[in-house]
Formats: C-alpha cells, structure tokens, sequence
C-alpha cells in the first residue's frame, strides 16, 4: 500500500510543461533567425553557432559531472544559451571567441551558482558583456553584408557616430539585410519567434511589449517625433532579440507582475539612455544585465499582500 | 610558540583567503604580479613595525584611547614606508598612488594590532606581523600573477603563454579582479576540504 501512495505536499495537479519542453520551444522560435543569420553573414556564422552550441552543452556536461549532480545536458537550456550567445558575436570573431564564451556563461554564471534557475543575470548576455570587456576590437567588428570582405558600422553605429553612410530603410532593418551581430538582424523572424513562443505560453507579453514600447516612446520623444530614426531604433539593433528571448529568462526576470511592468519599463529608459547619450551605439546588453541584477529587489518591495494577513 | 604564530597567517589564517581582510587594495592593485608583490610588502613592512611598537606600549595605551593611538602609530609608519618608497621605487610607487596612504586604514593592520599586539609580547607580535605579512604578500602576489598571465599573457614581463595569445583584457580591469578572487578562494577551499578529510 504505501508503495502505491506518494506523500507530498501541495500542489497535486501536475502539469506536462517540463524544462524540456520549455527550452526546446525556445530553441525553435530562435532557429528562423539564426537560419537567416547563416544565410546572410554565410556559412562562417553557421560554424560559429554550432561552435557555441557545443562549448555550451560541453561545459555544461563538464561541470556537472565535477559537481557530482545529474547531467542535464538533454533539457536544452545549454542549447538555448549557447545558441543566444552565438546568435550576439559578430560574424567575424576568431573561432576560439564562442567557445570562451560558451564556457564563461555555463560555468561561471550558471553551474557556479547552483545550475539551472539559480543564475543571477543571464548568461548568454553576461558572457557577451565579458566578451565585450575582454577582446574589443573582435567583438566590435562588423563585417558587411554577403561578405565582400569590407568591414561596415552597424545601423546604431551609423545613427550614433552620423557617419557619412547611407542610413538602412526600414524595410532592411525588418527584413534583417543590415549589418549587425549573427542573430539580431532580422526583425521580421525574430518578431515571428517571440509571437511564436507567446502562443505557446513559455513567455508573456508583458515584458517584451513594455520594453519595447519604452524605448520607442522615449526615441520618438527625444528624436524629436522621427518616425525614420525611431523606427530603425527598434528594429536595427538588439532591441527585439533581448526583449523576447532574453529579458524574459525565468530566472533573472522578477515573478509579481507588477515587479515584471517595472522591470521592462526600466530596461527601456537605461537602453534609451546609453544609446543617446552614452558611449556606446548599443546598450541593450547592459540594461537587461543591470535590471536582472536588481530583479530580487523589485520582487522584495512588490510582493503581493498575502490574503487574510495583517496590514 | 613563535614559529607557529609566524606560519598561523602564512596559510591557515591566511589575510585574504581565509579572513578576506584588506579587499579594497586587493582587488584595486594587483593588476601585475610586481604590484601585488610590492603592496604585500609595503603592508608587511608597516604590519611588522606597528605589531612590534603596539606589543611594547600595550602597558602604557589606556583601554579607551587605544583605537587613536594605534591610528597614530600605524599612520607614522605608512608615512616612512611612503617616502621610502617614493625615494628608491619611484615607478612602483606611481603605480600603487593612492593605495599606499591608504595602508592607514588596512584592515588586517588594525586587526592585528587590536587582537594580537595589545595583548602579546614583543617577539610574539613581530612574528604574527611578519607571518600576517607575508600571507597578505602571497596571496597578493598570485592573485596579481593570475590577473597578469590572462590579462597580459605575461608574469614580472616574461611572455609565457606565446605572441599569438590575445589577452582577455577584462582580467586587468575591475571585473577581472572580482572574477579571478572569486575563483582562487573556490580552489583556495577545494584544497582545504580535501586537505582536511
């Protein structure tokens, strides 16, 4: 009889949404844009990719045989940050740059700190910024288009340092023919996945709608109600890429909803400001990182009233 | 007795891995091996002097003035080992700035004075210096060599890891000393829990 009873605690009702099956949703509502990446910078960026796909899941296996916990390497969150990592490096990096990266988030940003669901900030954007820091020159190299082998600014390269360059249409920033990091580039697909993964319930769009939303409000503001200049803003660069695939990370995302509206909301002031005002072209790397730092603030101080308690 | 209050900070107790005391020079200079080697020195210098005037004037400092007074003592030492410094390690002192003034507020320097000095004798106490010293020296010296090889590819200017290794500059800056602090106390407890079963 006891055999047959399991004793646990609440809740009972079980659901079929595993980690598996979560991450695997992810990995398909990133892979139109990464195909379109490959088909865009070339077969360097496919080797790219699966190179930091690889060091992911290698890494992964690594260090949790060494601390002595299953091996997870089948539930696809290696994958999923391996890919966005990939999906972040320009096309031209050296070959070793994924793999240094790879093995920067799993080990340190996640294992270190206890494994899946334990990391503080994400990992694919904590390696990047590491990345960044570390080499660069690499990382800020920008290889043109269909590789005729001369190197080209970014769409927010161009807006930010109003270079003598023609500025993208909007149609090629949607479409994703525009200069930029592997994966980032198309709008369109990216738009595509983050609807995809909304429709299946894995993220809301509570976070990517507000942060986005944000910096589209704050850019036609301050640009003084260019249509042009704050269409490009949201599409060009990172912006839709970090909204729906990684502000939305479980782990370093704030719970209360109320939490999740200031969170987004704060994501896009700080991108807002580091791309007009700050020294870099692109800031939506470093929002996401320093709202997910303060992602346990938030929740602390909007933690719904538990019902029936005191006041 | 004395070896053993010399060696206790060597490793056991040790200032940085053990106590994690001083941090603030710890992760501020140690960008190269010779920074860290030089500022664990110039503390060792000033820990050893101020440990052995305290442990002699323990008798005569009143329970209640004695944080003042070990501030007074400590800060004429700091202020020997800087114009010794600035005369005869000119270039090491520019890279340390503003750190050297700064050894006044060490911690490990106040801390031994208070828990060791004010109330051991005087061998004693220079032995607790020397040995608190020189653990503080050690663990700067391979936190600096660390930052160095990654960040620069290079321990005292020897090339080590060959021309084509592209430094990961993060290891020199700010992060890099969290980073590389962090990883080292990992190991530093690895050992010691293997070490000790």
């Amino acid at each position: 009889m006891e055999s047959r009873l399991t004793v646990s605690s609440s809740p009972h009702i079980r659901s079929t949404e595993t980690t598996q099956k979560i991450m695997r949703d992810v990995t398909i509502a990133l892979l139109p844009a990464a195909a379109f990446g490959v088909y865009n910078f070339g077969l360097r960026a496919l080797t790219i990719l699966v190179l930091s796909i690889v060091s992911a899941m290698a890494a992964e296996a690594l260090s949790q045989k060494i601390r002595k916990v299953p091996i997870t390497v089948d539930d696809f969150s290696a994958v999923v940050t391996g890919l966005l990592l990939g999906m972040n490096l320009p096309v031209s990096v050296p070959l070793w740059l994924p793999i240094v990266g790879s093995a920067f988030a799993i080990i340190i940003v996640k294992q270190a700190f206890g494994g899946l669901g334990h990391n503080f900030m994400n990992p694919a954007l904590a390696a990047r910024a590491m990345l960044v820091a570390s080499w660069p020159v690499e990382m800020t190299t920008w290889t043109a288009v269909k590789a005729d082998a001369v190197s080209s600014a970014t769409t927010l390269g161009i807006l930010k340092e109003g270079l003598n360059v023609p500025v993208p249409s909007i149609t090629d920033a949607l479409l994703g023919t525009i200069g930029g990091c592997i994966g980032e580039t198309s709008a369109l697909l990216l738009l595509l996945g983050g609807i995809y993964l909304i429709y299946r319930g894995v993220i809301s769009i509570r976070i990517p709608g507000l942060y986005i939303g944000t910096v589209a409000i704050l850019t036609f503001i301050i640009t003084g109600f260019d249509v042009q200049t704050t269409m490009l803003h949201v599409l060009a660069g990172g912006l839709i890429l970090g909204a729906f695939f990684m502000a939305t990370d479980y782990a370093s995302s704030p719970i209360t909803a109320k939490g999740q509206v200031i969170y987004a909301i704060g994501m896009g002031v700080i991108t807002v400001v580091i791309r007009m005002y700050g020294g870099y072209p692109e800031g939506v790397s470093y929002s996401i990182l320093l709202m997910n730092v303060v992602a346990p603030l938030i929740d602390k101080y909007t933690k719904p009233r538990v019902f029936g308690g005191a006041k | 007795m004395n070896i053993k209050n010399f060696t206790n900070g060597l490793i056991k107790e040790n200032p940085i891995f053990v106590q994690l005391l001083g941090m603030c020079p710890t992760l501020a200079v140690t960008t190269s091996a010779v920074n860290g080697i030089g500022m664990g020195l110039a503390t060792t210098a000033v820990l050893i002097s101020s440990n052995a005037v305290i442990s002699i004037l323990r008798k005569f400092i009143p329970a209640k003035v004695r944080i003042p007074a070990f501030v007074v003592i400590i800060a004429s030492f700091v202020t020997i080992v800087g114009m010794l410094m600035e005369a005869f390690t000119p270039s090491l002192f520019t890279a340390l700035g503003l750190f050297i003034p700064l050894i006044v507020v060490n911690c490990i320097i106040l801390a031994r004075a208070e828990s060791f000095a004010y109330k051991n004798g005087l061998v004693a106490s220079l032995m607790d210096g020397a040995g608190m010293g020189l653990g503080f020296t050690l663990g700067l010296f391979v936190l600096g060599s660390v930052r160095e090889l990654f960040g620069n590819g290079t321990i005292f200017d020897v090339s080590l890891l060959g021309a084509n290794y592209k430094p990961a500059l993060i290891m020199i800056l700010p992060p890099g000393a969290f980073l590389a602090l962090g990883i080292l106390l990992a190991l530093y407890n690895v050992v010691q829990i293997k070490s000790s079963k």
